[in-house]
């Protein structure tokens, strides 16, 4: 008897059931795509608000207005949320999770189509009432991403009152659709790897994805619990967080923390899994290191849940979690260090093709290294006691989560795009959509650096009316122009992917010469992913195998001379 | 869905290089029980600090009702039991059994929400409301927490109940029940630790 879920039988008709409501893995992710898009428009837009009105505090700004203490407590608010809850996790999980895992394990669908479905409208349903936050009296959430209590906890400290209750509702769907989505994400994996897909076998970004979805599975529990301890208080009355009536606002930060910190792990993984997958590809050489990365990654899952509290360092809990928590934070260093000289040795000797996805493959390895070793300082509790909640924290991780989100998502985009839409993009528009973006990038961030080392606290709308930060102004400016070059930087990526999407060269199954199972198919795929079920007989990093016929070797190849089973 | 090994949906079959082939839904289930362990794990261990800073709550729990709080732990614990002999009953492929056993634990779901609801009546009656106090918010928390989990059970077991009424294939009821079964054993095994937590101080 089958036990996998019965998948569709035929193909659905009806724009509905085809685009809309479907059930189909590629569909899901696509529209996951288009979601986080949308909402990075947004989040987008949020940080050139922020940033122009770092530059020049008095200013009106364009195409905008003036911003005052409370619209820019917002617009930090949403700009973490968003980026972190609605474009990190439904782009690199919910789009290259649910387009690539079912092809990559050889399978037709995921474990639970229907499921998958649903897991894509809750998200859908969290965005929106998140964007009905922004127009409710009182104006959205303002209290930070992280919701610190208790500023979050009595709508009198913030003015906002719905808004907050609705960012905590919108939060929580979110964790729905992610939670059905790892399940998801594990079964099939595990479940529904075709014939000869052993686990040492699978493709880097498997390992990644399904550690994500295992890392969020046990992480998000607690600030669940959290979320509903603090909307309750919002709206029942309660105190859980309210030192006067027995309550305790540091609970708060463990609890969102406990979760906070292997959440930043689940958006991180996804992204390396990406950079793993393109990398060897474009050096014509195997992956260096497989089995270490493989145990590194469950090592880095593992230990990402006793770190935490290096967020908490100067919060006022007990001092005597200062050591522990420095020694496990420098500990978690050392698999990301293999995973990241893994890539780098994988580079060692190769016949490297800077090729657009490469490129951002490459870019993203580069400033990921910045933004880990930044990590060092803050998670020694001696260094980040001066370093809490300045610039340099925020330069940090935005040297961590951007390399992996936008330089590792670009190079998922520009290297599956061929299978996903059966077209090649534009090289060109690719190569300058990397230059301005790599470079601005680094504009914006190097100076943040430098501000927070010169003590400038950070969620402060304006520091002018500080004459020791008064020095550090220029600096602002310098980040705020390169964030503008960054933000029109994407122009050229807009119009390439749309114009490429209708009118680039046709593409065929493989034209990168990948081994991956998802390169065997059609480009797009064909419904159903594999009308004969692939057979697995080799490792999927399989290049420049000395005697073969061909510098790459698919992993369904029969033998070394690279004769496929299935056909070319 | 056909009868035997589907090639065609690249599944591993058995006898395969392949990890011992689990039903997909256990697994499923498995996860999300995982999932909401961490849940209550939280909300009870961060209780139990609280618990320890608080003296252990002695006075607030004067006032919780034990014996229908005990009583309510006898409701589920048999509701368990009878969920139990509904999956016994569908694997012997027993319809009328099945039937009686899924309605019978839908009923003792439906009493202890009853008692709980009476519980919670009479001590909002009495002044005690989620704002008395940190005791009372956890209390009202978790036991509502708790009790919209028991909704959800119930949710879930009328709707197999229904599906036991018309014919339906017994692979697919029998496979349904078991995984409606463990969270429905979940639900009870934190009422399990609720119940002494806060009832027994």
């Amino acid at each position: 008897m089958n036990t996998v879920n019965a998948t569709h039988d035929g193909h659905p008709t009806g724009f509905l059931r085809r685009y809309v409501f479907s059930i189909d893995h590629k569909v899901i992710a696509k529209q996951y795509m288009t979601l986080s898009a949308l909402m990075a428009i947004i989040g987008g837009g949020s940080s050139y608000l922020i940033r122009w009105q770092l530059a020049w505090p008095e200013s009106s700004i364009p195409g905008w207005g003036p911003i005052g203490p409370d619209n820019y407590n917002a617009l930090i608010t949403l700009h973490g949320t968003i980026m972190v809850f609605f474009v990190a996790m439904p782009f690199l999980l919910g789009a290259f999770g649910n387009y690539l895992i079912p092809l990559m394990v050889g399978a037709d669908d995921m474990a639970f189509p229907r499921l998958n479905a649903m897991s894509f409208w809750t998200l859908f349903l969290a965005s929106t009432v998140l964007v009905i936050s922004f127009f409710v009296p009182g104006g959205p959430a303002a209290a930070g991403w992280t919701s610190y209590v208790p500023l979050a906890d009595k709508p009198v400290y913030t003015g906002v009152d719905w808004g907050q209750n609705l960012w905590i509702l919108a939060v929580a769907l979110e964790f729905a659709s992610f939670l059905m989505g790892g399940v998801n994400f594990l079964v099939t994996g595990l479940n529904l790897r075709t014939r000869g897909m052993t686990l040492m076998r699978l493709p880097m970004l498997v390992w990644m994805e399904m550690t994500a979805a295992v890392v969020f599975l046990l992480s998000v529990g607690p600030l669940v619990a959290g979320a509903i301890m603090l909307l309750l208080d919002r709206v029942a009355g309660t105190s859980f967080f309210q030192p006067e009536r027995g309550g305790d606002p540091l609970l708060w930060e463990h609890l969102f923390w406990f979760f906070g910190h292997p959440e930043v792990y689940v958006v991180a993984l996804p992204g390396f899994g990406i950079m793993l997958e393109v990398i060897p590809v474009f050096t014509r050489k195997p992956l260096f290191g497989y089995a270490m990365i493989v145990y590194s990654t469950i090592a880095a899952g593992l230990l990402s849940f006793i770190v935490w509290a290096h967020h908490m360092f100067v919060s006022g809990m007990d001092p005597r979690l200062a050591s522990p928590f420095s020694i496990t934070t420098i500990m978690i260093s050392v698999p990301f260090a293999i995973i990241t000289f893994a890539m780098i040795a994988s580079l060692w000797r190769g016949a490297i093709n800077l090729a657009s996805p490469m490129l951002f493959a490459l870019g993203g390895l580069a400033t990921f290294l910045i933004g880990g070793v930044t990590g060092i300082f803050l998670g020694s509790a001696a260094s980040d006691i001066y370093m809490h909640g300045t610039y340099f924290v925020v330069a940090h991780f935005h040297y961590t989560l951007f390399p992996v989100l936008f330089f590792g998502g670009f190079a998922g985009i520009y290297f599956w795009f061929p299978k996903m839409f059966g077209r090649m993009m534009n090289e060109a528009l690719a190569k300058v959509h990397f230059w301005i973006s790599f470079l601005a990038f680094n504009g914006v961030f190097i100076p943040l650096f430098l501000v927070g080392l010169g003590g400038s606290p950070r969620r402060i709308y304006e520091l002018s009316s500080y004459e020791i930060f008064k020095p550090l102004q220029p600096l602002h400016v310098v980040a705020t122009v390169s964030a503008i070059a960054l933000l029109v930087g994407q122009l050229p990526f807009i119009v390439n992917f749309f114009y490429s999407m209708v009118r680039g060269e046709k593409a065929e199954k493989n034209p990168w010469h990948a081994n991956t199972l998802e390169w065997t198919v059609d480009s797009p795929p064909t419904h159903p992913n594999f009308p004969t079920p692939p057979r697995v007989y080799r490792d999927p990093y399989e290049y420049s195998v000395p005697g073969a016929a061909a510098d790459w070797i698919a992993q369904d190849a029969i033998d070394e001379r690279g004769i496929q089973a299935a056909g070319v | 869905m056909s009868a035997g090994v589907d090639v065609r949906r690249g599944a591993i079959a058995a006898d395969q290089d392949s990890i011992h082939q689990i039903a997909p839904g256990k697994i499923a289930i498995w996860w999300f029980l995982a999932s909401e362990i961490m849940v209550f794990g939280a909300l009870i261990g961060v209780y139990v600090l609280f618990s320890f800073a608080h003296g252990g709550f002695a006075a607030e729990g004067e006032h919780v009702q034990w014996r229908l709080g005990a009583f309510n732990t006898l409701v589920l614990v048999t509701s368990s039991l009878t969920m139990i002999m509904a999956l016994a009953s569908a694997r012997k492929r027993n319809l009328q059994q099945t039937r009686m056993f899924l309605l019978a634990t839908v009923l003792l779901g439906f009493v202890f929400l009853g008692v709980k609801g009476f519980e919670y009546t009479t001590e909002i009656r009495e002044g005690f409301t989620p704002a008395t106090g940190i005791f009372w918010s956890f209390y009202f928390g978790m036991t509502g927490l708790h009790g919209l989990h028991v909704i959800g059970g119930i949710a879930v077991n009328l709707v197999l109940l229904v599906a036991a009424l018309s014919s339906k294939p017994w692979d697919l009821l029998e496979r349904r029940i078991e995984f409606a079964g463990l969270y429905w054993h979940f639900v009870d095994v934190v009422w399990i630790f609720l119940f002494p937590l806060l009832y027994l101080t």
